[in-house]
């Protein structure tokens, strides 16, 4: 490529975010009235566009000459500090803007069948269309207020979409408690960003890492840098559904499957990953942080994985799954290898796009059901469903060929290996890898294999937890059963799948470590110091530990195995006699509950008594009400001066007139 | 040789009498005539001011004075009467249909 | 001295004119001590040497206006003041307001150095020539004005004071 159009698509890299916002526009402003056909179109161009531009920046790339800028306009002039529209493309971004972009547009294409039926179609479209937009600016900042606007962004959309079926209580519940929940989250993102406004006088990255550079690192105590770091950390919480802050991600399975697909898998979780490692040169110089990122990864690994092994929902498991993958992905970022934490993050896209899309085809194919106790024997009635679900199946549970396998074992070495990591939380994360293959088999024994328990797909299947049944797909007059998906949905399947079988080879021989390090090389000494530390540990207990790895995974496929297709009684025998543990985690350990108690009732409480009663009636309701009668009752008394008669009148004037002939005296006037 | 304060002071009588007589009366040809009363003191006031200063426009301003009071009682007059023939009564404490 | 005597003398009958007005319970005789009132003004303007302001006083206050007054109240028959509820601000706020006024004027008044100037009897000569000078040179427009004022009073007392029909109506048929 010549350098003159590259530069071209440099200089107009601002393009990539606002052609979704294009599509988002005019889908919403227009699409009321348009065909189906028609909004489809719009938004699969805008978004396919975004893509192009993508890959056209991708094809261009060259590592000696990033990172690209490119300047849109001014914003923020005070003073000595400024903050401007600016766009930033470096390896870190570029990786993720060819996930966002790809795998978004992919999903678009798949929402376009699974919506089709949806009366508010046009709306979908938009919302999507203009996630995207959000999702972009997040990716491509080059500042963190930048960064920001897409952060919150990305925070309206999912409640958008999570909450799209707003007539339906428990849906806008739930999009009420996401946006709530990241909200609590960006307060703590908001506080490190006055810090880095207050010390660094600015938020751009170039200049904070320049001047981060400067501060020496903080091993002992708290100082800026853990301060900052920890605060990032809560924001990333918040974002990316971890402990404390993951709750709202099992109950944002109430929006549409696409949805969970592009939203709560593959994009804007992963916004917390990425901003984690954005931030890494902040970070290496904070190693308590560092810790505290890495414990609570691999805790809410652990967490979520064995909370997945009890759901019925099919989404739910799919979601406390994202919970965990997403916290090898902190841990990944807390043990200080940052690009093994992206690496996942993009295998992890690919294959967990793939589970909520094929899920959702699932889905569709049998009216609406939700539950996998109702479904099973899918096999021979959805086989391309079937064969894409089972090689992200295989993906996730970390067998190798597939992705999944690379990006996770990379993660479980580097906890294992790098200095700031141990083998606590390489044993953890072997645990956790073994429940996952665990719960990820048993679902797909539960739903693939056996017989079919779901009957007849109109005979008013369980309604409980979603509103399909309700919606569209029974409207088909599917009364035949279970049956396979259109193309149009199992396009983005296969092209998934494939993506899951070769996405991790390019890790073989650390070419994506080596592709990343100048974004993480700015910490300078620590990433060296890593690679160090692993080749020290030398290659042999490398291989051990990859054994060690894949072992788990099939452990995990023989238990479920066993427990679901051999002896498909067991499961409930072990549930009644482990009884109370059995129900603790199928109540998700009442963390949901406990909340409750701790802060939402409480909240409501000293709401409804403090602010409605106390300030809000009493003092501004009564200020304005109390205003009122006294004009009331003042013009009462005063009414009487109104007596109509004549006499009362003169009185009045004569007493004025000596009170404005005595003050005038006394004010010297006529003295001389 | 009389000061010409001491022409103020009844000027001022004059006046006083006059709103005491407005506000004291209860028939409203008494309280127009308390209203030429006043007038009158005025118009004492401003014959002791050209006086002292040798100003013929005082005498002038009297002169207008009296124009207008005369406009004014004839029409006033002239209202009593239209009042006099609706209510019956000169009282003018019973014509406060104005009344809130 | 003489100029004195003169002064208080007719300035008694003013007073007591005034007193009178405000004492008496029927309109007609409240009416003759206003014109008692105007006639001992009269004297003091001459005092002052205002002749032609003291002519034009009689003639037109006590000789028009005030006839007037004792018309309207010999036609419409007034009689003694009754007694009504009245108005208690009137007698509580304003009579003390306005004695409290004039109380404070009057002491301002004689304080004064520059208002203890002595005025000589005839001080100034009102010759109704250099009036007339006056109202017809510096004072046009005000005479003019006033002059139109009077035509819209007269107009304002017919239409006031006729009978209701009689307006409405126009002038009768048998009157040409």
């Amino acid at each position: 490529m010549t350098p003159n159009p590259y530069l071209w698509l440099v200089g107009h890299l601002w393009l990539v975010p606002l052609l979704p916002l294009a599509g988002a526009a005019i889908n919403g402003f227009f699409g009321r009235q348009w065909s189906k056909k028609a909004i489809s179109t719009v938004a699969l161009v805008f978004c396919g566009a975004a893509f192009v531009m993508a890959l056209g920046l991708a094809a261009g790339f060259s590592s000696a000459a990033a990172p690209y800028y490119c300047d849109l306009a001014h914003w923020i002039r005070s003073g000595s500090f400024q903050v401007d529209f600016s766009f930033y493309l470096d390896q870190l971004s570029l990786v993720m803007l060819l996930v966002v972009t790809g795998v978004g547009f992919l999903i678009h294409i798949y929402s376009v069948g699974y919506m089709w039926e949806d009366d508010g179609y046009y709306r979908f479209m938009s919302y999507m269309n203009l996630f995207m937009f959000f999702m972009l600016t997040l990716v491509l900042a080059k500042n963190y207020l930048v960064m920001f606007i897409g952060w919150e962004g990305v925070g309206l959309a999912s409640y958008l979409l999570i909450g799209y079926w707003f007539t339906k209580d428990s849906a806008a519940a739930a999009g009420k408690k996401a946006f709530i929940v990241n909200r609590i989250g960006d307060f703590g993102f908001l506080i490190a960003l006055f810090l880095m406004i207050k010390h660094f006088g600015s938020l751009d990255f170039t200049r904070v890492f320049a001047a981060v550079q400067t501060l020496p690192t903080e091993t002992a105590g708290v100082g800026l840098l853990t301060a900052i770091g920890l605060l990032l950390m809560v924001g990333a919480a918040g974002k990316s559904a971890q402990i404390p802050l993951y709750v709202w991600l099992p109950d944002a399975m109430e929006g549409p499957t696409p949805v969970s697909a592009l939203i709560h898998a593959a994009t804007m979780v992963t916004a917390g990953v990425y901003m984690v490692a954005r931030s890494s040169a902040i970070f290496e110089r904070a190693p308590m942080a560092m810790m505290v990122v890495a414990i609570i990864g691999t805790l809410t690994a652990l967490f979520a994985a064995t909370i997945g092994i009890a759901q019925t929902d099919i989404k739910k498991v799919l979601a406390y799954s994202t919970v965990s993958q997403l916290g090898y992905m902190f841990m990944a970022c807390g043990v200080g290898a940052f690009s093994a934490g992206i690496f996942h993050l993009m295998t992890h896209a690919f294959f967990k796009g793939l589970l909520f899309l094929a899920a959702g085809s699932v889905i569709h194919g049998i009216g609406g059901e939700q539950d996998m106790r109702k479904m099973g024997g899918l096999r021979q009635y959805m086989p391309w469903t079937f064969l894409t679900m089972t090689i992200a199946t295989f993906a996730i549970a970390g067998f190798p060929p597939f992705a999944g396998f690379f990006s996770k074992d990379e993660i479980l070495w580097k906890a294992y290996s790098s200095e700031y990591g141990s083998w606590v939380f390489w044993l953890i994360g072997i645990i956790t890898a073994f429940i996952t293959s665990f719960y990820m088999f048993r679902l797909w024994f539960l739903t693939f294999f056996r017989d079919y328990r779901g009957g007849n797909a109109n005979d008013g299947a369980d309604q409980s937890a979603n509103a399909h049944a309700a919606h569209d797909h029974s409207d088909h007059g599917h009364g035949h059963g279970p049956h396979e998906s259109p193309w149009v949905m199992l396009g983005p399947l296969v092209v998934l799948a494939f993506l899951s079988l070769v996405g991790g080879w390019i890790g073989i021989g650390g070419r994506f470590e080596h592709f990343l390090a100048p974004v993480f090389q700015s910490g300078g000494v620590a990433e060296l110091a890593h690679e160090t530390a692993g080749e020290a540990a030398g290659t042999g207990t490398e291989t051990l530990l990859m054994l060690i790895s894949v072992g788990a995974a099939f452990l995990g496929l023989f238990l479920a195995w066993t427990l679901y297709f051999r002896r498909p009684q067991l499961p409930a025998r072990i549930a009644a006699s482990l009884g109370g543990l059995y129900q603790a985690v199928a109540h998700k350990y009442y963390i949901d509950e406990l909340y409750n108690v701790l802060f939402v009732k409480p909240l409501i409480d000293g709401s409804t008594a403090i602010l409605w009663h106390g300030v809000d009636q009493n003092v501004i309701d009564a200020t304005v009400n109390n205003s009122a009668s006294a004009a009331r009752h003042v013009s009462d008394n005063v009414r009487h001066m109104q007596s109509g008669n004549l006499r009362s009148y003169a009185g009045w004037v004569a007493a004025g007139g000596a009170v404005v002939i005595a003050y005038m005296i006394w004010m010297g006037v006529w003295v001389r | 040789m009389v000061p010409l304060s001491y022409y103020l002071v009844l000027s001022g009588i004059l006046f006083v009498c006059g709103v005491l007589g407005f506000l004291i009366k209860r028939n409203i040809i008494t309280i127009f005539m308390s209203i030429e009363l006043m007038l009158n003191g005025v118009n004492l006031s401003f014959v002791a001011f050209a006086a002292h200063w040798h100003a013929l426009s005082g005498q002038v301003f009297v002169f207008f004075v009296m124009v207008v009071a005369a406009a004014e009682a004839a029409v006033g007059l002239a209202i009593i009467i239209a009042v006099y023939r609706t209510r019956e009564t000169l009282n003018v404490d019973q014509v406060n249909l104005l009344k809130l | 001295m003489f100029h004195l005597i003169l002064f208080l003398f007719f300035g008694a009958i003013c007073v007591a004119g005034a007193v009178n007005l405000l004492v008496q319970s029927h309109p007609i005789n409240s009416a003759l001590s206003l014109i008692a009132v105007m006639a001992s003004l009269a004297a003091e303007y001459l005092l002052l040497g205002a002749e032609f302001v003291a002519a034009v006083q009689v003639i037109v206050y006590a000789g028009a206006i005030m006839v007037l007054f004792v018309i309207t109240i010999m036609l419409l028959n007034a009689g003694k003041e009754e007694r009504s509820k009245g108005s208690r601000v009137a007698i509580l706020l304003g009579v003390p307001g306005v004695l409290i006024g004039g109380v404070l004027v009057a002491w301002t008044l004689l304080q004064r150095s520059n208002m203890q100037a002595a005025v000589p009897i005839g001080a100034l000569p009102g010759d109704p020539a250099d009036i007339a000078r006056l109202l017809f040179h510096n004072f046009l427009l005000p005479f003019e004005v006033t002059s139109v004022l009077i035509l819209i009073a007269i107009m304002g007392a017919v239409v006031l004071a006729s009978r209701p029909e009689a307006v409405a109506r126009g002038p009768r048929k048998d009157e040409g």
